[in-house]
């Protein structure tokens, strides 16, 4: 199958490139041959990019599929354009075990959809107690190791489980969050939770167990990877062990560049989000972060609920949110609030988590993996449930117009979504 | 922010969720009201048939005897019909849902739900839910807000005060798990009360409570200091010990009100408490049941004030 998609705006965040011109698409790859296709995409007034990578999603199997399905969340990824996702571990049961990853794997490359990458877990049922068998698990097609959300309150554990992730060279995503300071907090520990009455977490509990994992880096020079940064001491706390040369990178959601505990309105679950949603401050930090290159990346930390779970007091609500189909626009949306051009808005969801994966996906260059969407920046997005596919309707976004719609997805070749 | 989920589209009292973002007229609406009431309460007969043939649903998911028992005998005195539920043994242990259980009474034709919930926030979800001719009223939900307990202290405070606008009112103890101490503070402030000061250590102070709009104390003597108004918070008995406070008898030297640490209050200063008291720990008994204390007009208050709310609500 042969592709040819013409008259786009050809943004390739990797090489810089934005301007018109053409894609071609031969055998899975992108081609620098411009031989006659079986197939011509037209893209006029619309942009060509490579398809979005995400670092965070969860699609839910095995173990919760009445929240969520392979199938679902799939398809909700191409119609975001994302056509390589990580799924973190805290699945039921997690991912702790090479066979638990290999059906998933399995399951993911048989409906042929977007690309899933999964995230082992570090230690047994995420408990923080005993390592798995990372060796096993990295061979059955895990990318990394990570404790999801679950905490890992032991330093013994996390400094061994950092030592010997080094030993072999795998990378290690690993939330900032000491256990005892969070215990029992669902919000921000701030004005708006004091009004509210609710237990908050303050924002030292990120900064304390990032300072922690800094200095065990330090000790290991094991790899990794923050991810959801929350606190404006965490953006400066990363900035100085990148100066250092520390072999760290980090990621933030993308509600939280957006939003911040004033959101939380009068209870809004939807706004119920681990790490919790912060001060403007932290808000503002982390947008001109992921700005500066401080923050690597922006995830959607894709994380479907159902409406049971929502429908519950703020702090007995499940956290999360659904952010899939989501990722482009409030992606663009960020660009366009920091004067940003389009290759460095959209490197953030391109370029720079696929050199984070280590794949080489992620950009146009002739021979790289055929994985491009086709936008339209502006078209609007009315943000309702019935627009979203994935089976998770739970967003803080409900109710915004947002800009910017994906017209074409296509994975290895393969036109996947279209609309 | 969206408009606040008590009001109506007019700007009328729909729920009474939180005393927080109600307007001043509306606070003085109900303390007025309650003040006709009163005369009700002392009556031979007390009963108006303000609410006949309304139904009153108690739902109380966290158990309470007090709070329930005057929500009780107000709406009984306005002759509505009242129905008590004890959600903790019942339904929630079967597995449904908070809002089923809403549907199902109102299902059952209910007029007002007086909730109570362990969890901040739970009467705006059941408020968001409800039909439009229901009214809720929270009766304490988490440490947001408990805006009857609010309202009856304001009315005690009018009672024996008279105006506002010249007052230092000092609220001391565990303002960190106190709905009572929230729903106080927005009560003083919308009424122009000049100085709201709130004692206790700093392990039992929210974060950023200053934004609320009070003075910070942690010396006791200095904050009762010229006080026309102190309220005396409970202890609850699971944070005598632990990682907030070492014991009670240590919590009772600093911040328990004594004779002699009130007698650096203002000489007509009355003494306020929700109840239930813990004597010899927040409060010595020589002044809980000395010349200074309200704590049990406080009570009868309480049935007024929550006549007038229920009245208004249903009227709306």
């Amino acid at each position: 199958m042969r592709l040819h998609i013409r008259n786009g705006r050809v943004v390739d965040p990797a090489s810089g490139k934005d301007g018109a011109g053409d894609v071609f698409i031969a055998d899975g790859k992108i081609s620098a041959e411009t031989g006659k296709a079986d197939r011509v995409i037209d893209a006029k007034g619309l942009v060509v990019a490579p398809g979005f990578i995400d670092l965070s999603a969860r699609l839910r199997e095995p173990g919760y599929e009445y929240k969520a399905t392979l199938e679902s969340e799939m398809e909700a990824a191409l119609a975001g354009g994302v056509t390589s996702l990580a799924c973190p571990p805290d699945t039921d049961p997690p991912l702790d075990e090479p066979g638990l990853v290999d059906m998933l794997r399995r399951r993911a490359k048989a409906l042929s959809r977007a690309r899933v990458y999964p995230v082992g877990a570090l230690t047994v049922k995420l408990e923080g107690q005993v390592l798995t068998e990372m060796g096993l698990l990295a061979d059955a097609g895990c990318v990394a190791f990570s404790q999801a959300n679950a905490p890992l309150a032991d330093t013994q554990v996390l400094w061994r489980a950092l030592q010997y992730a080094a030993t072999f060279g795998y990378p290690v995503w690993l939330r900032a969050e000491d256990a005892w300071l969070a215990k029992g907090g669902v919000a921000h520990d701030g004005e708006v939770a004091t009004r509210l009455g609710l237990p908050g977490i303050p924002p030292f509990a990120e900064t304390i167990a990032l300072a922690t994992l800094l200095e065990l880096v330090r000790a290991t020079r094991a790899r990794v990877h923050v991810c959801r940064l929350s606190t404006a001491g965490g953006v400066e706390l990363m900035r100085r062990a990148k100066q250092e040369g520390l072999p760290v990178s980090c990621d933030v959601a993308i509600h939280h560049v957006h939003l911040c505990d004033m959101d939380l309105g009068y209870f809004d679950s939807h706004c119920r989000l681990e790490p919790p949603l912060r001060s403007q401050r932290d808000r503002d930090a982390l947008s001109r972060g992921l700005a500066d290159g401080t923050v690597d990346c922006v995830c959607s930390d894709h994380t479907p609920v159902d409406e049971d779970g929502k429908h519950l007091p703020f702090a007995q609500a499940e956290p999360g949110a659904t952010g899939l189909e989501l990722l482009l626009p409030l992606t663009l949306k960020w660009g366009q609030a920091n004067k940003l051009g389009l290759p460095a808005t959209l490197a953030r969801i391109t370029s720079e988590p696929a050199r984070i994966l280590g794949v080489a996906s992620g950009r146009l260059a002739a021979g790289a993996p055929a994985d491009v969407v086709v936008f339209d920046p502006a078209a609007s997005v009315n943000v309702a449930p019935e627009m979203l596919k994935s089976q998770g309707k739970n967003t803080p976004f409900l109710g915004y117009e947002l800009a910017g719609r994906v017209r074409t997805t296509i994975v290895a070749g393969n036109v996947v979504y279209e609309q | 922010m969206q408009r606040s989920p008590q009001l109506n589209a007019k700007g009328e009292l729909q729920h009474l969720l939180s005393i927080e973002g109600l307007p001043r007229d509306i606070l003085l609406q109900i303390l007025d009201t309650a003040e006709s009431f009163v005369g009700v309460t002392e009556r031979e007969v007390k009963k108006v048939p303000l609410l006949r043939g309304k139904s009153v649903f108690n739902l109380f998911f966290e158990p309470s005897t007090r709070t329930r028992t005057t929500f009780e005998i107000a709406a009984k005195r306005l002759s509505a019909d009242v129905i008590n539920l004890n959600i903790t043994v019942s339904s929630q242990t079967k597995g449904e849902s908070l809002l089923d259980t809403v549907a199902n009474l109102s299902a059952m034709q209910a007029d007002i739900f007086i909730v109570r919930h362990e969890a901040s926030g739970a009467p705006f979800l059941i408020a968001r839910h409800v039909k439009p001719h229901e009214h809720v009223i929270n009766a304490g939900d988490g440490r947001h807000a408990h805006p009857t307990q609010g309202l009856l202290d304001l009315f005690t405070i009018r009672h024996y005060k008279k105006d506002f606008s010249r007052l230092t009112v000092a609220i001391v103890g565990d303002i960190l798990h106190s709905r009572v101490a929230r729903s106080l503070i927005h009560g003083l402030t919308t009424l122009g009360v000049p100085e709201v000061r709130v004692i206790a250590p700093q392990t039992l102070l929210p974060a950023g409570v200053e934004a609320l709009g009070v003075r910070v104390f942690h010396d006791m003597r200095q904050g009762l200091k010229d006080c026309d108004v102190v309220v005396m918070l409970r202890l609850q008995n699971e944070r005598m010990r632990g990682a907030l406070l070492p014991s009670a008898q240590e919590y009772f030297k600093h911040y328990g009100l004594s004779a002699d640490k009130l007698a650096v209050a203002r000489r007509d200063a009355i003494v306020m408490h929700p109840g239930p008291m813990n004597r010899g720990v927040e409060i010595d008994s020589t002044v809980a049941d000395g010349p200074h204390s309200v704590i049990l007009p406080q009570v009868t208050f309480g049935i007024a004030v929550r006549m007038a709310v229920m009245s208004i609500v249903a009227g709306n």
